[in-house]
């Protein structure tokens, strides 16, 4: 399904899809670019892309960003998605960069700014805590301040490519008598200060993404501090509004949908029962596909007519999440007894793996997808939001 | 229906229990899943030592006589634990086929050792292209004196990287998907031109890739009637299988209502919402529901019933839907903590998944069932 698209937009999206086969690094295309990649190499097409100008699709043209229409960040989106191309590291480009340019002060803008399009500073978020998963106003990190600097304590979870990162940007209570939203504040850390410690999770499918970071009189520069102090809530929720909306991931559930299909005809004769059954399945998930783009298709649209999406994006994360899923299920059990086997975490090739490439990941891929629908506000909670902001129960 | 167990089997519970208590911790696991071989031989020997590798079997063969029941019972509370040694390949599936189909002289050769748990054994039956129907077989056997020499390839061989025997499925004649004329042979697996390439499995198991090029092998059971015996041999599999889910989703479901009555997140406990009160309304009946369907297929296999082969395709997959359930909620409730390797939940979720593979996954098994009510 495709936008109707101006004789101008369609040539925008000739030259994405040009500008991506002609430029994607190879050495990018491996089994899991996810957990398969060193930072070095995750950074490769960042780079390109900064080259380019197109590294920050939402950012204004004043930020350094290109200046796009709405339809044309949707392209974008939706070209680089489906060439299944890595994105920039959300965040960066996609969360603390908006926060800084649209609460931060000119020193601030001035200084991470074009270090976040370079590529020179990876970001890691500091938002959960072992206390606060969903009901994230209750972090307990604590920045108490010291003539110009915080002293920070407490304890950061789920911190996604932490290991990587040059700077966190952190929910800290600085108010502990305000009520929990109150007494938040948006403060960025740099990583190599004196009592950061960073702890890998390792997660069921074997790979290390997620970590623990310890915050231990942690000296903050003041001027470090993003906004008023106490208004930290107000710019999260910000920036969850932008995690968010990029949740539907048609691109990528259609290029693994493809995928699947392909290991079905290859793997289950059509004479196997099971085969039908495949299709059927396969079918629905197609359709719910459908539905969900046609949904965000029509979102876009009234988005370029100035239209507020509204809890929009808490429906695209249910459904992008669920259809997600259910795809890498499909995939698992379409491999049939090669789904017994699991890669060796850190990957090597002198691990053996059974049966066909198409295989390999799919048990992890299967177990590390059941964190989509816990992870950036969980299902249940989308499900609150839409139920109070949109039904009004 | 509920099983009246009698004295002996309560014993036979709480010893297991007790044992796993003791010895079978979530830490002690972890630590026996990442050793070199990646299972415990002093656990094994444990279990000798207190007789359940003895107990299933007939006291003919020199078992204790406990059948299908105590089979049942052992494999509840291995599924409690995430034990990962080899129970079901050597002693439900290899040493129930020796048991079912083996000749006086074979019983006597390999029974013994099972149970003194000095021999382990897996089962080679699937190929490349065989998904889970136990008839496609490419294997061929040849006949060459008193014995058979084997070629073709077999894969994803659960435990026989740590097995010293392998019972082989190979064709003695016919074509790649008849019933007929398949054979299963006992083979070294230390055999000269047999090749091994083992893997890791997502419950932290081993299984392996067999290569056979002419490896002499010796007839188990009468030579082209494999398939029936391997069908024999699947749903007292499936019935041990069954009751390792059961205990599964049983602990799942307990940790869960634990955590939701402790973790608080909104300033309340999480199981103070309702939406995750019905969840676990809905986990609570599945388990109900799975040890029900476990109880009466161990029953059905213990009469030995006619139905017995539906009925345990019935419970493969009806268990298998209801461990999916469970195992994706229990995640889900426990949020990211579900998610990492640290935590015990996830992998029950892995052992699940990976006995929901086993033998037939429940899509396979609903057909089945579909299909064997026609005949």
């Amino acid at each position: 399904m495709e936008l109707a698209l101006s004789p101008e937009d369609a040539a925008f999206r000739d030259e994405v899809r040009a500008f991506i086969k002609d430029n994607y690094p190879a050495e990018m295309r491996v089994a899991n670019p996810e957990t398969d990649l060193s930072k070095e190499q995750m950074l490769l097409w960042h780079r390109i892309l900064h080259n380019k100008g197109w590294i920050a699709p939402l950012w204004p043209r004043e930020y350094g960003g290109p200046g796009w229409s709405i339809t044309r960040r949707f392209i974008f989106e939706q070209e680089t998605t489906r060439a299944g191309t890595m994105p920039p590291l959300a965040f960066s480009v996609t969360m603390v960069g908006p926060v800084i340019y649209s609460f931060g002060n000119a020193a601030q803008k001035a200084k991470f700014l074009p270090r976040i399009l370079s590529g020179e500073d990876w970001w890691c978020q500091g938002y959960s805590e072992p206390g606060s998963g969903s009901d994230l106003a209750t972090v307990r990190t604590k920045a108490v301040r010291d003539g110009d600097h915080y002293i920070v304590n407490g304890h950061k979870t789920w911190t996604t490519l932490a290991q990587h990162a040059d700077w966190i940007f952190c929910l800290v209570r600085t108010d502990p008598a305000a009520k929990p939203q109150s007494g938040i504040s948006f403060l960025l850390i740099d990583m190599k200060s004196p009592g950061v410690t960073v702890r890998p999770i390792i997660t069921i499918d074997g790979s290390h993404e997620v970590n623990d970071v310890f915050l231990e009189n942690v000296r903050v520069p003041a001027e470090n501090l993003i906004g008023e102090e106490n208004k930290g809530w107000t710019y999260a929720k910000f920036l969850l509004g932008n995690e968010r909306t990029s949740m539907a991931g048609i691109g990528r559930s259609t290029r693994y949908l493809n995928r699947l299909k392909k290991i079905v005809k290859a793997e289950i004769p059509e004479d196997d029962p099971a085969h039908l059954e495949f299709i059927r399945d396969i079918a629905r998930v197609e359709l719910d596909v459908l539905a969900l783009e046609a949904t965000e298709l029509r979102v876009v649209a009234q988005m370029a007519r100035g239209i507020d999406p509204g809890p929009a994006a808490s429906l695209f994360k249910i459904r992008g999440t669920e259809i997600f899923q259910n795809i890498t299920e499909l995939t698992h059990r379409a491999i049939g007894n090669d789904g017994l086997a699991i890669r060796e975490h850190p990957v090597s090739a002198n691990h053996f793996m059974p049966g066909p490439d198409y295989g390999h990941t799919a048990s992890e891929k299967y177990l590390n997808s059941r964190k989509l629908s816990i992870y950036g506000g969980s299902n249940e909670i989308q499900r609150n939001i839409i139920a109070k902001a949109v039904l009004g129960l | 229906m509920d099983i009246q167990f009698t004295e002996e089997q309560e014993l036979l519970r709480s010893s297991v229990q007790r044992l796993l208590r003791d010895q079978y911790d979530f830490d002690a696991r972890r630590k026996i899943v990442a050793s070199e071989e990646g299972f415990g031989r002093k656990q094994w020997a444990e279990f000798a030592e207190l007789g359940l590798l003895a107990a299933p079997f007939s006291e003919a063969a020199g078992g204790l006589g406990g059948g299908p029941l105590s089979t049942m019972i052992v494999m509840q509370e291995f599924g409690r634990h995430l034990v990962v040694e080899p129970f079901v390949e050597t002693v439900v599936v290899a040493g129930g086929l020796i048991e079912h189909a083996g000749s006086e002289v074979q019983k006597q050769a390999f029974i013994g050792d099972i149970i003194a748990g000095s021999k382990l054994w897996a089962l080679a039956w699937t190929e490349r292209g065989s998904r889970f129907d136990l008839a496609t077989v490419t294997t061929t056997a040849r006949r060459d004196g008193n014995d058979y020499v084997l070629t073709g390839e077999k894969t994803a061989v659960l435990a026989a990287p740590w097995a010293d025997y392998l019972i082989v499925s190979a064709r003695t004649s016919g074509h790649r998907h008849d019933r007929g004329g398949v054979s299963l042979f006992v083979v070294d697996r230390r055999a000269a031109n047999l090749d091994l390439q083992s893997f890791k499995t997502i419950d932290g198991r081993r299984a392996a890739e067999i290569s056979l090029r002419g490896v002499r092998g010796e007839l188990l059971g009468k030579e082209g009637e494999g398939v029936a015996a391997l069908e024999a041999c699947r749903n007292r599999a499936i019935g041990a299988l069954c009751a390792e889910a059961v205990g599964a989703i049983g602990e799942l479901n307990d940790a869960t209502l634990d955590y939701s009555k402790t973790r608080k997140q909104f300033g309340v406990t999480i199981g103070s919402f309702q939406v995750l009160q019905h969840r676990m309304v809905d986990m609570f009946i599945a388990h109900q529901e799975a040890l029900s369907l476990m109880q009466h297929l161990s029953l059905s296999l213990r009469d030995d019933d006619a139905g017995v082969s539906r009925l345990a395709s019935g419970a493969k997959s009806k268990i298998g839907y209801a461990g999916k359930f469970v195992a994706d909620q229990a995640v889900q409730l426990h949020g990211g903590m579900g998610m990492t390797d640290e935590l015990n939940v996830g992998h029950y979720f892995k052992r699940i998944s990976s006995i929901n593979i086993q033998f037939g996954d429940p899509a396979y098994h609903v057909l089945r069932y579909a299909q064997l009510d026609a005949a």
